[in-house]
């Protein structure tokens, strides 16, 4: 284990970290371009350079590993002045559109010059003009003059991607990147080009031109787009003017987490958050009046759902209540639910494999074939195989033996078509609760709009069994409202329940009662998740009363 | 504190001589003042003032050449704005009035351009930093206008076609490239 001394800080790592990461370790930073934890070293910027001790010039540290007893500056005088020259030499030809650049406010090119060299250009001669705005597919546009060429996009599709797409053309001072002839840039990836590009060169045609960086905020959380469960960073404004037609959360960047997803995330999740600001957003709760819904307040709704869940329950028996949960849902949502239906109306029949939910395009790298984040949280819950299957459900619709259906999320027409639509339009009463209007809900006779993952608190556990957190960024559109909550409400007016005020007060009672998640708490899952311990076959825990 | 009250004389505390002399001033002013008039009328005395008043709103007040009025929006010589939609005005505004949607445009050298910019003068608190931070020169509050009354705050909000009509005050040295003022002076970016 070498030793080295860094800034005349020692430290020890591994033989073969490069000075760089070695750096990193001491919290010292050194400004770098084409070096990415995650991609090879390829040593193009020199912008990494620093002084070692006995060598004759300065060292890139990026691609030199430590060795024993080394001395290594980083800011001695010789190296602010290299750094100097390379800023010097990348802005020659860079346009300094900054104020019409997408990246400015987060470009590496923008930080390194204001903490490194501030020195205006000498530069008299004219600048080399390259192609803008060049479409690289529907997705990212290239801005080839803001370009430094360091060339982590190439090693990008290479590596991850798995597909060499993007070359270097020309030479010197000319040269490009571009699209191999013949190839398309058409990946699952190419939202991470826009990430991994240190300047403004490529940009994401989702984010372009919406909004600059500096008016984002940023809160950590989980991608719902499947049940990966990639840890991601969502980017929204409290910004509210009418121009903005409602949009409040711009994009989703991916955040570090070796065990899950890197620091990749798949354009899937990506650009999976439209649906939270989207014109069919349910904002106020509903009732069907005839063909047309009726918007209401939310205490007629839910005493109205429980007067009638009632009345059903004393009428024909638990057995005649369906509920159809979403694996969607938070921990917290579903454990509500599970305690609403299962302990205190004592209904069996809940459960949320709708046929086909699970039959998405797997693409081996990060997106599972199952769309739904939580599916792993809903099997520990035992929010399946308590009851009837969702097909054998909808057969008793038809039938007349179920009378009523919960879908808490769900979606059940989109994955079985006219069968669900017809059990549905049979049934004598359909509670859809959730975000988004859609098939099913159009279908219902009680609509109560649930909050999306940016608009509550909550966990998800991934298909590893990964615990990982998602915060609250916005307050829920209009008048909707986390699911546990409207649970608990729901509860409370139908009998014994406990008052939860927070998520955290749930997931409390999570770690109390279902095995897997013993002893967890928000504070221990943190940024990173936290692995639970699986136990063998399913998990049948028992709620409490 | 000490308070200290003015006895009056007994002249003053007859109070006639007082009235007297306060009405000889009144009319002093009075009758030198109208003389003045029609003096000038008749265009003599023209080098001496008479007494001052401004018909507003006939006659407005002529304002200093750096007093901050309505917002303008500079135009390109094909009229389309020359704003580039970097929202540098909209971070530095400390009230939060001007609103600017961006769009992508078709020429790839200007890439960028408002699809609407609406200033809001209801919130607008003149302090023209909107000026300064601008590296295009496109906004400008040079008009020398003072924003009119509406009867809704929406008439109160000036979009960017109201914007772009306006013209700058001759003589004014808010712009660079006001009108007159030699050729227009090339802007920092180039756009």
């Amino acid at each position: 284990m070498p030793t080295v001394t860094i800034d005349e800080r020692q430290v020890t790592v591994d033989p073969g970290t490069s000075i760089l990461e070695a750096a990193k370790k001491l919290g010292i930073f050194i400004p770098h371009y084409c070096y990415h934890p995650r991609l090879t070293i390829v040593d193009a910027c020199r912008m990494c350079l620093v002084e070692v001790k006995g060598a004759p010039k300065l060292v890139t540290s990026c691609s030199n590993a430590v060795a024993d007893n080394m001395v290594v500056f980083t800011d001695t005088p010789k190296v602010e002045e290299a750094r100097q020259s390379v800023l010097e030499f990348l802005l020659i030809n860079h346009p300094l559109d900054c104020p019409i650049c997408d990246k400015s406010g987060e470009c590496l090119l923008q930080n390194y010059y204001f903490c490194h060299s501030r020195k205006p250009s000498r530069f008299k001669e004219n600048k080399v003009k390259k192609h803008k705005v060049v479409d690289l597919g529907p997705k990212i546009v290239l801005d080839s003059e803001r370009c430094i060429v360091c060339t982590r996009c190439v090693r990008f599709c290479k590596e991850v991607a798995g597909e060499e797409i993007l070359g270097i053309f020309n030479r010197a001072d000319h040269s490009e990147i571009g699209v191999f002839p013949g190839k398309k840039l058409e990946n699952n990836y190419q939202g991470n080009l826009a990430d991994v590009c240190p300047v403004g060169a490529l940009t994401a045609r989702d984010f372009r031109f919406k909004c600059r960086s500096w008016f984002l905020c940023q809160i950590d959380t989980i991608c719902p787009g499947c049940s990966n469960g990639c840890n991601a960073v969502v980017h929204f404004t409290l910004r509210n003017f009418n121009g903005l037609k409602g949009q409040r959360v711009f994009r989703l960047t991916p955040r570090e987490n070796n065990d899950v997803n890197k620091v990749w995330l798949c354009d899937v999740g990506r650009w999976g958050y439209a649906f939270v600001d989207s014109i069919d957003r349910l904002t106020m709760p509903a009732m069907r009046k005839g063909e047309d819904f009726v918007k209401t307040d939310w205490n007629t709704a839910l005493k109205e759902t429980a007067n009638r869940l009632k009345t059903l329950v004393e009428r024909y028996g638990a057995n005649a209540i369906g509920v159809i949960p979403s694996p969607h849902l938070t921990n917290e949502d579903l454990y509500a639910l599970k305690c609403l239906f299962g302990c205190l109306l004592k209904i069996a029949n809940i459960d949320f494999k709708v046929p086909g939910f699970d039959k998405g395009e797997d693409d081996k790298i990060l997106l599972k074939a199952d769309r739904h984040p939580n599916t792993k949280g809903a099997e520990l819950l035992g929010l399946s195989g308590t009851g009837l299957s969702v097909e054998a459900m909808m057969d008793k619709v038809k039938a007349g033996e179920i009378k009523a259906l919960y879908l808490a999320g769900s979606d059940p027409v989109k994955y079985m078509g006219e069968k669900a639509e017809e059990a549905l339009s049979r049934a004598e009463l359909v509670i859809f609760q959730g975000t988004n209007f859609n098939a099913s809900c159009k279908l219902a006779h009680i609509v109560l709009p649930g909050a999306t993952f940016v608009e509550k608190e909550g966990t998800f556990t991934n298909y590893q069994g990964r615990v990982q957190k998602v915060n609250k960024a916005l307050e829920p559109l209009g008048e909707a409202m986390a699911d546990w909550e409207i649970f608990t409400r729901l509860g409370q007016m139908l009998g014994v329940f406990p008052s939860y005020r927070s998520a955290e007060e749930v997931f409390m009672d999570i770690a109390r009662e279902v095995a897997p998640f013993a002893g967890i708490t928000y504070k221990k899952i943190g940024s990173q998740g936290i692995k639970l311990t699986l136990p063998e076959g399913p998990v049948l825990s028992e709620a409490k009363e | 504190m000490k308070i200290v009250t003015q006895k009056l004389t007994t002249k003053e505390s007859l109070y006639f001589f007082e009235i007297a002399k306060g009405l000889w001033i009144t009319a002093r002013h009075f009758v030198k003042n109208m003389y003045f008039h029609i003096a000038h009328l008749y265009g003599k005395y023209q080098e001496v003032p008479a007494a001052v008043t401004i018909q507003y709103p006939e006659e407005k007040i002529p304002v200093s050449k750096r007093w901050r009025g309505n917002h303008r929006i500079n135009s390109r010589p094909d009229g389309s704005p020359r704003c580039v939609a970097c929202m540098l005005c909209e971070t530095v505004c400390p009230v939060q009035c001007i609103h600017i949607i961006a769009g992508e445009h078709p020429d790839p050298n200007i890439e960028k351009y408002p699809v609407s910019f609406d200033v809001d003068v209801t919130r607008c608190c003149w302090c023209g930093m909107c000026e300064e931070a601008c590296p295009v020169d496109a906004i400008y509050m040079d008009t020398g206008k003072t924003p009119e009354p509406g009867y809704s705050r929406e008439d109160l909000v000036y979009h960017k076609e109201q914007l772009l009509k306006e013209t700058p005050l001759p003589n004014y040295q808010r712009s660079l490239n006001t009108p007159g003022q030699g050729p227009m002076k090339a802007n920092p970016m180039g756009l």
